[in-house]
């Protein structure tokens, strides 16, 4: 029941409008199944399945909204729910910001790598197989593993009484590992997430994480201050994303963003980082597919977000936009930055003096006017010289601004698929290295 | 409902852009659902008995079926308009089970009788799949059932009962008196919590629960159009484990004396908006700190996340263990430094507690979702690591007999594991009041509030922000200060811990996102203290040009 066809799923938000006497109203309906696995100390700690849907009723009088939710799908579960909805919005305060629902929109074709129907459906005996090819590697290689490894398949669509539809199907499936030695002196990390459990291989990703494990034991201690780094894609996209994600026209034309300028306006249009830097969104890229519409019924499409340093466009909201006199524009779903062809192996061939970042932890704002995060190295740092890892060392804090570690950028490698540890979003980023980042104190911690 | 859920439906997320490759918004409901009384109690239990019936025919050795009702409302106004009013539910039930000394979980939102079994019945075919991998059998603390009990948030006035006008009257109200204070932009936001839960276990526990969280909120924010700069100064409200009349304040719950009034058990909106307004004049204006070592005088607006950071974590016995190891991270407070019975955690002025019966706090319950009675105990005695917080399969290595009552998942959908119950800092004995003990600071920082916080996987290094930093130079505030922000290790940082004011000071700060787990999930979480004096604390400045 929880992922159901478009057919299945049209049919029911049509007989949720045909109850309608709004002068608006509009259907969300979406639903998913998932399993997990979760182990540590080399064994399953816990593991679930979860099946639900959901149906979100807005009906509209003017500028007043009311909205409600059910997850029965009979007639009169929906006539009431619809009814209840109107006079919710007859009740509610009207909002001076309402925009009218969209009307019909084009979207473009849904990527066909969107939804994998097996991995959708995996079973608790695929997804234990999975997991006991990465302990395998934990037990031969004596190391203490500790993982995650979870399934979803998932749909969501939307309709409404201006002619509107939108559907998608999404399947997907995440897996991470962390690999510590017994003595808890070494750590090491990996993770990937796709469309297709085909594509997701927890033997090499395991053996990957054993190897950073096994590899940074005795790590030495050394001065914090300013570093070429070489930033993993896992580690980049801790960073990155709270650049991109931070792109929003209003904010900045209020001046509360990193994107306002003094005096008044804004940054659009500006070289803000180096002329190598390529950000953009395509929900028809292969290799990260995403949906083809936002969640208030846009259409997604490729929008370059910055070109060659320059802040090409700034994501607005129907209500702004309007205001503003432009067209409006989601924010990006699917995140791609551009790089070379050289390996993470060739970045480290090419540095004289340098750290390997393995992950990055606990990311957190420190000043929104200059985007200044501080957060920790993790699970795997490693010292570079004369283009050789050298020795494992202690993990670092640093606070940096991705703006002006996108200014300091030495290299860019070939673009991976990552997800990242902060905000679950998956993008396609490249490994990158980076002069003068700024490490300010030393941990301890493994 | 997770963190990034909340920052979507209160408007302060990306505009979206984080959320667009799976646009699913929550599931609200009309405010007349929300006033609906609850489940009936004996249709929960029969609901249960289902589960409990079908998952024993299947195999499993032990079951427990959680039935929860999760409301939430949100009031978010900016400036003079209202950006949303919305109220949602959540319903479903949760059935975990162990079979072939493996555990076992699944949920499902359809609460007829074949789909309650069915996920009864997927739970333990989990769990007899996954029984291949557990290097050991699960092993369970022994716990009575308690028959039919039930607990109630001793609330005075449930928060979903005032009608939505005059909450939005109250946030549009703050709105304009910050502005009139000198804030250009001010959003405001009234969120309340009501969990509806029920328990069963085939220890013949059936526990019903009702508990109610609320928390109001406001960030100020004043630019200078002219350089370009703009600041926030966020409320100084606790999100508390109480009903509306948190927000009838009392002249008897302001603590005065101090350069901005603080709160104790009642929350003044409407003063801390217009002294939030004219504070973020006066942070602009504030020069910028010179780096180095200062002695800092925390409040408990502040104090409470370095100790949720620094304490709480690091003492859950699922992190010493390595349970975590691939998303939270592990800890250092490792089994033989508690074994050894001398380390020294921090200052004998640390004294550090774990409550989840502490009235008014967001931790407390009757019961925790394992059907164990909740309690008190000591985490810090004197300076030393005497305990950590466990549940039922952990209780063995401890050597303990029972659980300690930390078991909690965030919705009937996520399988519960171990959370931190409230952890505070006990106050000092000795009649101390913060303005004294500013007297005695000769270099020092008087730090107001929560911001920034980061800390490292096994809790030692760690960077704190605040909301208003004042200069203490021979004994007097002598000025604001900007861009601070303090790094320090754990250990060291508590055995700075020079002084703690005495219990008229004491107050609780807290969290309703506390994340953990795998899938992630967050927990309500209260950490009280009285305001305390660390000595020699570094200081870095956080000012960047870009």
């Amino acid at each position: 029941m929880a992922i159901l066809s478009q057919e299945e799923a049209q049919a029911l938000m049509k007989k949720a409008l045909s109850y309608s006497k709004a002068d608006e109203c509009e259907i969300n309906f979406s639903g998913s199944n998932s399993g997990n696995i979760r182990y540590a100390r080399n064994s399953v700690s816990t593991s679930g399945a979860v099946s639900t849907t959901s149906m979100v009723i807005s009906s509209a009088f003017g500028k007043k909204l009311g909205v409600v939710t059910l997850n029965e799908y009979d007639d009169k579960s929906i006539e009431t729910a619809v009814r209840r909805s109107e006079e919710l919005a007859q009740l509610a305060p009207e909002n001076p910001e309402y925009m009218p629902f969209l009307g019909p929109q084009t979207y473009g074709p849904t990527n066909p790598k969107l939804y994998d129907q097996k991995t959708a459906e995996m079973t608790p005996k695929q997804r234990a197989d999975m997991v006991e090819a990465s302990l395998n590697v934990a037990k031969e290689s004596k190391l203490t593993a500790a993982g995650f490894l979870q399934n979803t398949g998932s749909f969501s669509a939307m309709m409404n009484s201006h002619g509107l539809f939108a559907y998608n199907k999404y399947s997907d499936i995440n897996f991470s590992i962390t690999m510590r030695t017994p003595d808890s002196l070494g750590s090491g990390y990996a993770t990937k997430d796709y469309e297709d459990f085909n594509d997701m291989d927890t033997l090499k990703l395991t053996k990957i994480a054993a190897q950073k494990a096994s590899g940074s034991v005795t790590a030495k201690a050394i001065e914090p201050g300013k570093y070429t780094v070489i930033l993993e894609p896992a580690a980049g996209i801790v960073l990155l994303e709270n650049l991109y994600g931070s792109l929003d026209a209003r904010s900045a034309d209020e001046g509360r963003s990193f994107l306002s300028k003094a005096g008044g306006g804004t940054r659009l249009g500006e070289k803000l980082v180096d002329e190598r830097v390529n950000i953009y969104s395509d929900p028809a890229d292969p290799r990260l597919p995403t949906s083809t519409w936002s969640g208030d019924g846009q259409p997604q499409q490729k929008v370059n977000w910055i070109e060659k340093g320059v802040i090409k466009n700034l994501y607005y909201s129907r209500y702004w936009a309007q205001k503003k006199g432009v067209k409006p524009m989601p924010g990006p779903g699917g995140v791609i930055m551009e790089g070379g062809e050289g390996s993470i192996e060739d970045l480290i061939k090419s540095t004289e003096k340098g750290i390997l970042v393995t992950r990055l932890w606990y990311i957190r704002e420190v000043d929104p006017q200059t985007l200044l995060y501080t957060g920790l190295t993790r699970d795997g740092t490693f010292y570079i010289e004369n283009g050789q890892i050298k020795f494992p060392v202690k993990n670092f804090r640093f606070n940096e601004s991705p703006v002006i570690m996108l200014n300091n950028l030495e290299a860019l490698g070939k673009p991976e698929r990552t997800v990242s540890g902060e905000s679950f979003q998956s993008a396609l980023i490249p490994p990158m290295k980076i002069r003068d980042f700024t490490f300010s104190s030393l941990s301890d911690a493994v | 409902m997770k963190r990034k859920d909340f920052l979507y439906l209160t408007g302060m997320g990306f505009g979206g852009a984080m959320l667009s490759r799976i646009p699913v918004i929550g599931a609200p409901i009309s405010q007349e659902a929300a006033l609906q009384g609850g489940i009936d109690v004996a249709l929960k239990k029969r609901m249960a008995d289902v589960a409990l019936n079908a998952a024993r025919s299947k195999g499993a050795t032990y079951t427990d079926v959680r039935i929860g009702r999760y409301l939430r409302e949100f009031v978010v106004t900016r400036e003079n308009k209202v950006q949303n009013v919305v109220n949602t539910e959540s319903y479903g039930m949760g059935v975990r089970v162990l079979a072939d000394g493996c555990w076992g979980f699944a949920a499902t939102d359809r609460m007829d009788n074949d789909s309650i079994a069915r996920a009864a019945a997927d739970a333990v075919a989990i769990a007899k799949e996954n029984a291949r991998l557990q290097s050991e059998p699960v092993q369970l603390a022994p716990q009575k059932g308690y028959g039919e009990v039930s607990w109630k948030a001793p609330i005075e006035k449930n928060g979903f009962e005032v009608p939505i006008k005059d909450k939005v009257d109250l946030l549009l109200k703050v709105n304009d008196t910050a502005m009139k204070a000198g804030a250009n932009y001010v959003t405001s936001i009234i969120f309340l919590v009501n969990e509806q839960k029920y328990f069963a276990s085939t220890d013949g526990s059936y526990i019903d629960q009702d508990i109610h969280r609320i928390w109001p909120t406001f960030y100020a924010t004043k630019i200078d159009q002219k350089s370009g700069k703009f600041i926030t100064r966020n409320a100084l409200s606790a999100p508390r484990g109480m009903g509306y009349e948190y927000l009838m304040p009392r002249d008897s719950d302001k603590i005065k004396g101090m350069p901005t009034m603080l709160y104790r058990d009642r929350y003044d909106m409407i003063e801390d908006a217009g002294l939030a307004g004219l504070q973020t004049g006066q942070k602009l204006a504030a020069k910028s700190v010179e780096p180095g070592k200062y002695d800092l005088i925390l409040d408990p607006t502040n104090m409470w996340l370095t100790i949720h950071e620094s304490v709480g974590h690091p003492s859950e016995l699922d992190r010493v263990l390595g349970y975590e190891a691939n998303f939270a991270g592990t800890s250092f407070l490792t089994l033989d430094k508690w074994k050894s019975g001398k380390f020294n955690f921090g200052s004998k002025n640390v004294n550090i507690v774990a409550d989840k019966t502490q009235p008014g706090s967001l931790g407390a319950v009757g019961y925790d979702d394992e059907g164990v009675k909740c309690g008190k105990w000591d985490i810090i005695k004197d300076g030393t690591l005497v305990n950590y917080q466990t549940i039922r399969d952990q209780a063995h290595i401890l050597g303990l007999n029972a659980s300690q009552g930390c078991c909690y998942a965030d919705s009937w959908n996520d399988v519960q594991f171990q959370r931190m119950p409230n952890i505070s800092l006990q106050p000092g004995k000795a009649p101390l009041t913060p303005s004294d003990m500013i007297k005695n600071v000769e270099k020092g920082i008087y730090i107001i509030g929560d911001s920034s916080f980061s800390i490292d996987q096994q809790r030692y290094n760690f960077q704190f922000s605040g909301q208003l930093y004042y200069e203490v130079r021979n004994g007097k505030i002598v000025g604001m200060l900007n861009d601070v922000a303090y790094q320090s290790n754990t250990q060291e940082f508590w055995n700075s811990c020079s002084a703690v004011c005495d219990e008229r000071d004491y107050r609780l700060g807290g969290s309703f996102f506390d994340g953990k787990g795998q899938p992630e999930q967050v927990s309500a979480v209260s950490h009280g203290s009285s305001t305390a004096r660390f000595n020699g604390v570094n200081i870095i400045n956080t000012a960047r040009k870009i």
